[in-house]
């Protein structure tokens, strides 16, 4: 299971990386979003892995999972959500007040393309 | 030292407090009038120097106050304060011509100047400047040490509309700025050498510091921190333009205060750092050639100001000279001179300031012949002038035999002569613009092209510097009057590194050679005036560098220098910023990866389960295909849905129902905001990457996920390097919080104040989203928003009937799931942002079912209110624990019995649950509710019903046929 958790976190964190690295505003916060899943869940596999030993206490088990990272992660998921809302809220407004949902200012595009056809 | 110093007398703290909180008056005095914002100032600062004279007694009677306050003493850094002597002294100099200059300023300053800006400046300076000399930790002091290279920098600056000021401010600011980097890394070494960073236990080590093979590089820093404050050779250039400052700053930083610093710290430092080859060459050698450099300059420059600025250049460079020899006379010499200098050069400072107010020109070319015209500034500026040149009877005299004695003493590169030649060329050079000073703007014919009639100032201005005189000839006549004090404070410099001289101040002592140097320096001056016009042609004919255009050429090469960096990597691309950040990130990790051991896995790795294998797989592929087909955004959204929904069932799997109760919830409102954002957006993303572009950011990609992956694969398969700290919580979650699920445990409890930390961000987040919807609506956006067409076609009922019913029914159900999930959160799966989440889904599914107007209509309480009342709740809560004598935030929890139920719990905890659940509520609903807002158009009647069509309502059915 190891091994599947392990993919799934580098297949989160490359497509967040490839989305983040795109041009418009909606598939960076795309990306941002993938990345906090990989990100979230790295945290929360650093208890390392269990399976049924949650972590509320029952009388004769002796066996639970690590408590903490769960803790910490529960409130990065709500916060997560905050910071999006936020991010989105930046992107609709400079798009609704510019007409152009483009992340990078016009004269660095310009540059890329420059590099682009160089 | 002595404890009972502490009791009697003003608080150190509160007379270095004292003009930094007076500070604040000037600014607001300045609205009842110049005179009573200038009384105010006047006041702080004298309140501040009666505190100083409290502990003058028992400082001049040997005891040294100290104030001591922990502040980090982790890092070492105290609030440590300490007076003794050399610390009385400038304190004293620092607020006596402080208010001296206070006065001055009042009657100086024009109306178009604003008072209570220059005293607020001015006040600030002043707090830094005796910060600086009554730090006991020289942390402390790096922190004063900056404040007055900032406070002065506003005040050179002060004239912000002429170019000068601005252009000399930077510079200043710039040199200084420079000069307390090299000061911190030096300090810092010291204080790694002595083991502390108390100045007491500092000095106390000597031998320890000498001996250190970091003596020299902390010596070498230190020093250009000194250097570059006090502006010796090769930093001496920044001063001069300092004088673009309103004349009574550059009295006041220059004659008293902060040039004095560096050689304050020189001396402070003076038994732990002086005596080596190293500290007599370096100091020695700056100080001379400052000394003669200054002098010569000063004598060819025409503006009275800059005369006086190279002038104390030249001084300056003199007092280091005499710090440098290392010989406790030379100290004594050096204590002596600070004197007498701060005296008469902040005279001199103010009577060329009244020359400049009456007669608008400092141009000496232009002036002379005033003494008939200004007879009382000319009585000031001569006696002060001449106590420069050095003339018996007066102070400057005294201390100026003192140096060419120490210079006739003094060996420097193995030659007895060459110190003793410059000291007195030095001197020569300085008697002649001394001389030069009175001759050509008081002596000579009456002119009758004065660009303003000349005439003798307000008693305020003339004041302040007449008092000044007074030390000057009182210590010139009767030296033995400052012989107690100079030798107290030369004791506290010279510490027990050196024993006090015997010698004596007095003006006769014989036919010595300092005597003889003595009068070749005043009849070569003299001659210097007399052959003036000539020498000063040829001056003007030799070539010679010019500080500030090398200043400014390397300025300029420095910031080409970092255009070239800043603009490959900062040329407003963020996606550049994001390639160079990740590939940052990934490089580093691969270092570490490549050089650091990694142990041998440690753990059996867990079978893989069909179940297991089956959520992998659809993770993997949902993923896989949201990144081919991002282009089209709503298929972008579903799939996200898919990968949350993943990643939720995984966290069940794994033993954390919390965080898979958690992540699907927010999974909801994140799809329902993403949409809602969507609804403003475009629909796809256009191909603009080029082919390049795209490999480039599938390297990258598949670097960091494989960066990623590995890292996470080899934690996986090891155990914790030492033992973690989950086994305390699990341990003490029942005992000491009350509850069993661990998780909700030590999120309400054992780490209470993280949590209300984050219910507070999360508060923020919401009403940043809301104060961007205002700024938008309140901005053009507002009118597009409203007149924007429909990109699709539109349902006829957009508030269906199915959906209306289905979720009224489900509201009051999906309330009790969300009570059932907060109440049993401390002991089961659940807790307050999860039932936060799910009650902001229910009223959430009342804005999509019958619309945004409809439903804010039928809501009471602002969500703004409701995030408030959480923080409250919360934070009340953690306060309750306080009048049970607790810390903040620990919990009491007890069990209870009503008949006929079961036994039942209370914690506290409970409490600080419900702030966070109103909070989650609030904050949710606040942002959805501020998208939504955006999202109203033009045309559009607000229906009255919750529903379009409506078979119980008669007249829709009507309605729509008439």
């Amino acid at each position: 299971m190891e091994l599947l958790v392990a993919t799934a976190i580098g297949t989160l964190t490359a497509a967040g990386i490839y989305m983040i690295l795109r041009l418009r505003t909606f598939p960076v916060i795309i990306g941002t979003s993938l990345l906090s899943y990989a990100v979230n869940v790295f945290l929360f596999a650093s208890g390392r892995l269990a399976l049924n030993a949650p972590p509320v206490l029952r009388d004769g088990v002796e066996v639970y999972t690590d408590p903490l990272p769960q803790a910490l992660v529960l409130t990065a998921i709500v916060i997560s959500f905050g910071m999006t809302a936020v991010i989105v809220m930046i992107a609709v407004g400079s798009y609704l007040s510019s007409d152009d949902d483009m992340v990078n200012d016009p004269d660095a595009d310009a540059d890329q393309t420059k590099e682009g056809a160089a | 030292m002595a404890p009972l110093a502490d009791n009697c007398g003003m608080s150190l703290f509160l007379i270095i407090a004292l003009p930094f909180l007076g500070a604040l008056l000037p600014g607001l005095m300045i609205q009842a009038g110049r005179q009573s914002c200038f009384i105010m100032t006047f006041l702080v600062t004298a309140s501040a120097l009666i505190g100083l004279a409290t502990h003058a007694p028992a400082v001049l009677a040997g005891d040294v106050v100290t104030a001591q306050l922990n502040w980090l003493p982790s890092l070492g850094l105290n609030v440590n304060l300490f007076l003794d002597p050399l610390g009385l002294m400038f304190a004293g100099l620092i607020l006596g011509i402080g208010l001296l200059i206070i006065t001055y300023a009042r009657f100086y300053l024009s109306r178009d100047d604003n008072m209570g800006e220059f005293y607020t400046y001015l006040l600030l300076f002043q707090g830094a400047m005796v910060g600086i000399v009554l730090s006991d930790n020289i942390l402390m002091l790096l922190v004063f040490w900056e404040l007055t290279s900032l406070s002065s920098f506003l005040l050179i600056g002060f004239w912000k509309h002429t170019a000068d000021g601005r252009q000399g401010a930077r510079m200043a600011l710039t040199v200084t700025g420079m000069g307390g980097l090299a000061l911190i890394g030096g300090m810092l070494l010291l204080g790694q050498i002595a083991g502390s960073y108390d100045l007491t236990t500092i000095l106390e080590n000597r031998e320890l510091i000498q001996a250190s093979p970091l003596y020299v590089p902390a010596l070498i820093l230190i020093l250009v921190g000194c250097f570059t404050k006090s502006a010796q050779f090769p930093f001496h250039f920044w001063l001069p333009h300092a004088m673009a400052a309103p004349t009574p700053v550059s009295a006041y930083l220059h004659s008293a205060t902060m040039v004095k610093a560096g050689l304050f710290l020189m001396a402070r430092l003076w038994p732990v750092l002086s005596g080596t080859d190293l500290w007599v060459i370096l100091v020695c050698s700056a100080g001379l050639i400052t000394m003669v450099l200054g002098a010569v300059i000063a004598l060819f420059k025409d503006d009275l100001k800059a005369l006086l600025a190279f002038s104390t250049v030249s001084h300056l460079g003199l007092i280091t000279f005499l710090l440098g020899t290392g010989t406790a006379f030379g100290a004594m010499a050096a204590v002596f001179h600070i004197l007498n200098h701060a005296s008469f050069k902040a005279a001199l400072f103010m009577t060329a300031g009244i020359v400049d107010h009456a007669v608008h020109t400092r141009d000496m070319k232009r002036l002379g012949g005033l003494r008939r015209l200004m007879p009382l500034t000319f009585a000031v500026a001569t006696i002060a002038a001449l106590s420069m040149a050095g003339i018996p009877l007066l102070n400057g005299f005294l201390s100026k035999e003192m140096m060419l004695e120490e210079a006739y003493h003094t060996t420097l590169f193995g030659s007895p002569y060459l110190v003793a030649v410059v000291a007195t060329l030095g001197a020569l050079f300085s008697a002649g613009y001394s001389f030069r000073f009175v001759a050509h703007t008081f002596l000579g014919p009456v002119r009758d092209d004065y660009p303003d009639t000349p005439h003798d100032p307000q008693v305020g201005l003339l004041l302040p510097p007449a008092l000044l005189i007074i030390p000057v000839i009182a210590i010139g006549v009767a030296p033995f009057l400052a012989e107690p004090f100079v030798k107290i404070v030369t004791q506290a410099v010279i510490g027990n590194a050196a024993a006090l001289p015997d010698a004596h101040l007095k003006i006769w002592h014989g036919l010595v050679p300092a005597l003889w140097m003595s009068v070749i320096a005043v009849v070569g001056g003299l001659i210097l005036l007399a052959a003036f016009a000539p020498l000063a042609r040829l001056w003007a004919a030799t070539p010679r560098p010019e500080a500030k255009d090398i200043f400014d050429r390397i300025i300029a090469a420095a910031v080409s220098l970092a255009y070239v960096f800043a603009e490959r990597l900062h040329n407003s691309s963020f996606t550049r910023y994001a390639a160079i950040f990740t590939a940052t990130v990934i490089a580093i990790g691969a270092h570490a990866w490549f050089t650091g051991v990694n142990a041998a896995p440690t753990r059996d790795m867990l079978a893989i389960t069909p179940v297991g294998f089956a959520g992998w797989l659809m993770l993997i592929l949902a993923t896989v295909f949201l990144v081919t087909v991002h282009r089209n955004r709503l298929a972008t959204l579903i799939l996200m849905g898919v990968i949350g929904l993943m990643v939720s069932v995984g966290f069940n799997y794994f033993s954390a129902p919390d965080l898979a109760l958690t992540q699907i919830s927010v999974e909801v409102v994140t799809i329902v905001l993403l949409l809602l954002a969507l609804n403003f957006l475009p629909n796809a993303t256009p191909v603009e990457s080029t082919a390049g572009q795209r490999t480039r950011d599938i390297i990258l990609a598949l670097a960091g996920g494989i960066a990623a992956m590995g890292l996470t694969y080899a934690m996986l398969m090891s155990d914790f390097p030492i033992t973690s700290i989950s086994e305390y919580h699990l341990a003490n979650s029942y005992k000491g919080g009350g509850g069993t699920n661990v998780v909700n445990v030590i999120l309400v409890d054992f780490r209470g104040f993280d949590t209300f930390g984050e219910i507070i961000v999360l508060g923020i987040a919401a009403l940043v989203i809301y104060a961007l919807t205002e700024a938008l609506l309140a901005g053009p956006v507002r009118a597009r928003l409203l007149n924007r067409g429909y990109e699709e076609a539109r349902a006829g009922d957009a508030h269906p009937l199915m959906m209306v019913v289905l979720t009224r029914v489900l509201m009051p159900l999906v309330l009790m799931v969300g009570v059932f999930i907060f109440l049993r959160g401390h002991n089961e799966p659940g807790g307050g942002f999860i039932a936060g989440l799910v009650v902001a889904i229910a009223v959430l599914m009342q804005y999509m079912a019958s619309g945004f107007s409809w439903a804010e209509r039928r809501q009471r309480y602002p969500y703004h209110g409701i995030i408030g009342a959480g923080v409250l709740c919360a934070g009340l809560t953690g306060i309750g624990a306080w009048f049970a004598g607790a810390p903040f935030l620990s919990s009491a929890f007890g069990y209870f019995r009503i008949p006929p139920m079961e036994k039942f719990e209370l914690a506290t905890a409970m409490g600080f649950d419900l702030g966070v659940f109103l909070a989650v509520v609030g904050a949710v609903m606040l942002s959805l509710e501020s998208f939504s807002r955006l999202g109203r158009r033009a045309g559009i009647e607000e229906s009255d019903y919750a529903m379009d069509i409506d078979p119980s309502r008669i007249e829709t059915l009507t309605g729509g046929e008439s």
